[in-house]
């Protein structure tokens, strides 16, 4: 066996739910010289994950409320690294095959052999020698979760990651800021995935979409009885989001009534829920986004100022996708390969006419409406190579292009635009410019218009 | 100078010749050793369905039937021991506190099918005496060394190692004895 560790920089975990079993483990491996701790159920092995760092964690299946495999399902999500090892009392090759799939390093059965204990914990311990020899190499690397969800490599993005790296390990308040559409979910996720909030929730609140009285209830969660309808107890987005992150976009649309309420949530931790006396404590971390210029309606008095600046604590802009008109090109390939993967499409490429048309467009609904426009270029698209065709931009994109000032050009630009949009029906786009046939002739052959092969 | 009772558990391990063992503990320790006239009756540890008994709850019922005071106490009992997640234990042990407990169930060789020898079981109780009485010392799991603080999960174990203490294992007694 390997000496070249201190045992106790072995931190393991015993989660399981009988109190002598985590008590005799703990025994057992404090002889050994481990660092251990205990949790008694899912939330407190989530809650001691969010405080420290754990390397072996020796996990029952049957527990009440989050069972085993959902705990290690939770787990894996956020941490790949952490060893688990299954003992469980109800040993079925179910489970056991189960939980090896899910990524659990080993599965045994209780009462274990102390000799059988004693080589699964080597054997652990021997993997996780291996991955810290592994980790000086890691640490050089950018290993920063889900940004790489986050597309752009212009100037103004790679400051937007910077401000992510910069916050997301902090518990500090966000405000995104950026028009619809530009990502500002993506922006609140990556924050949340890389914080130590991750290990629970992240809750998103569209506060735009909802009533204001949905919106109470929404946020609050209500007892039974509380309205008409209201017949089971149900939980608020604010407790949804216990230990978690909650991400309240659109706050610019609030009601000044549900400012109140939220300040003082935020201000107090704790609240009512809606027709309930028990005062119910919160702790999640608070990113909110937002399109609208939340300095003007605070001058003009429909935005509280003391929320603003609660919220108002570090800023991440996202700019609009045409002044990052550099990232169109990645961003079209990217959403090419996502969809076609998804939708089974042999659609590998976009031509150099389909990417100038698309840089040239102003993309007011950003990269929403680029996603957009790419998957349904992909639906029409029957060459394999996205071309200006597929893609649904004539209109502005044509008249961007064009050639000239004087009047002709204009009518030159205007007739061609029109053909393409009729497919170059004659009668129709004669039809459509309110001019007879024989015009439309005389006017394609002046202006030597020809139709795409 | 530190002082160890050696407490006999059940009617069968008054028949241990306990006497051999303080000698044994006695040549590796500068301790005071007494053979305890404690009676402890340790039935209630017994799980039933396992045939075996819960050694925590005998470091318990050794812990308060025992006078107040400084000295170690370790029993020592020819029933086989358990903890609930194991299939058995030697023994146990507090760290850095008063109470240890051992079996010599699974040190017996006719445990195992072989011809009973009186000279290895002696052997080994001393050497499992001498580990767990480390614990109550402070004394964790040694890996480093050949020593008798080394973990043991099968008898070979305990046959490999020293009935020695490793030369750290031994500047730590010397720290509290």
């Amino acid at each position: 066996m390997t000496t070249a560790f201190d045992p106790a920089d072995i931190r393991i975990m015993i989660v399981d739910d009988e109190a002598s079993v985590r008590q005799s483990l703990e025994a057992w491996f404090l002889d050994d010289g481990y660092t251990v701790v205990t949790a008694g159920n899912a939330a407190e092995a989530l809650t001691t994950m969010q405080e420290r760092t754990i390397d072996i964690i020796l996990l029952d299946i049957k527990m009440p409320g989050m069972d085993g495999l959902a705990l290690q399902d939770r787990i894996r999500e956020f941490n790949q690294d952490v060893v688990i090892i299954i003992i469980t009392a109800f040993a079925t090759v179910d489970t056991a095959v189960r939980a090896l799939k899910a990524g659990a390093f080993d599965y045994t059965t209780k009462p274990v052999d102390p000799d059988e204990l004693s080589i699964l914990v080597r054997n652990a311990v021997e993997k996780i020698r291996l991955r810290r020899e592994n980790e000086s190499l890691k640490e050089s690397l950018d290993t920063l979760q889900f940004i790489d969800e986050i597309i752009g490599e212009s100037a103004a993005m790679r400051q937007v990651l910077d401000l992510i790296r910069t916050v997301a390990p902090t518990d500090s308040t966000v405000l995104i800021l950026g028009e619809s559409g530009t990502g500002k979910e993506l922006v609140a996720r990556a924050i949340h995935m890389n914080s130590k909030h991750r290990y629970f929730p992240l809750i998103p609140v569209n506060c735009g979409a909802l009533a204001e009285s949905l919106l109470e209830s929404e946020l609050f969660g209500h007892e039974r009885g509380a309205f008409t309808g209201a017949q089971y107890r149900r939980k608020g987005k604010f407790e949804m989001a216990k230990g978690g992150t909650l991400f309240l976009d659109e706050i610019g649309t609030l009601s000044l009534k549900s400012q109140v309420d939220l300040l003082r949530v935020l201000q107090d931790k704790e609240f009512h829920r809606v027709g309930g006396e028990q005062l119910v404590k919160v702790d999640f971390r608070l990113v909110c986004a937002t399109n609208s210029d939340l300095e003007s309606a605070v001058k003009e008095g429909t935005f509280r100022e003391d929320l603003f600046y609660r919220i108002n604590v570090f800023v991440i802009t996202i700019p609009p996708l045409r002044e990052r008109r550099e990232d169109i090109p990645l961003l079209a390939r990217h959403f090419m390969e996502r969809h076609a993967a998804s939708t089974n499409r042999q659609v590998h490429a976009i031509s150099d006419e389909a990417l100038a048309m698309l840089r040239d467009h102003d993309w007011p609904g950003n990269v929403r409406e680029l996603e957009n426009a790419i998957e349904r270029a992909l639906v029409v698209n029957r060459s394999g190579i996205i071309s200006p065709d597929d893609l649904p931009l004539r209109t502005a994109s044509m008249t961007m292009v064009s050639s000239g000032d004087t009047l002709a050009d204009v009518e030159r630009d205007h007739i061609r635009r029109m053909l393409e949009e009729m497919n170059w029906n004659i009668s129709k786009t004669a039809e459509r410019l309110s001019i007879d046939r024989v015009t439309l002739y005389n006017k394609i052959e002046k202006y030597g218009l020809k139709r795409p092969e | 100078m530190q002082s160890v009772q050696l407490i006999a558990l059940g009617t069968s391990a008054r028949q241990l010749g306990l006497s051999d063992v303080r000698s044994g503990i006695l040549k590796v320790l500068p301790v005071d050793v007494q053979l305890s006239d404690l009676h402890l009756d340790i039935d209630a540890a017994l799980d039933s369905s396992r045939k075996q008994y819960h050694s925590t709850q005998i470091l318990a019922m050794i812990l308060e039937a025992a006078n107040a005071g400084t000295s170690k106490l370790l029993g020592v009992t020819s029933y086989d021991l358990f903890i609930p997640v194991l299939t058995f234990v030697f023994g146990q042990a507090q760290l850095n506190n008063r109470a240890g407990v051992f079996s010599t169930f699974r040190l017996n060789n006719e445990f195992y099918g072989l011809r009973r020898s009186d000279k290895l079981l002696l052997q080994r109780t001393v050497k499992e005496a001498l580990h767990e009485l480390g614990h109550t010392f402070g004394l964790r799991h040694c890996m480093d060394h050949p020593c008798v603080m080394n973990s043991s999960t099968y008898v070979e174990d305990i046959d490999l190692k020293p009935g020695d203490f490793c030369l750290p294992c031994l500047r730590h007694l010397q720290t509290v004895l």
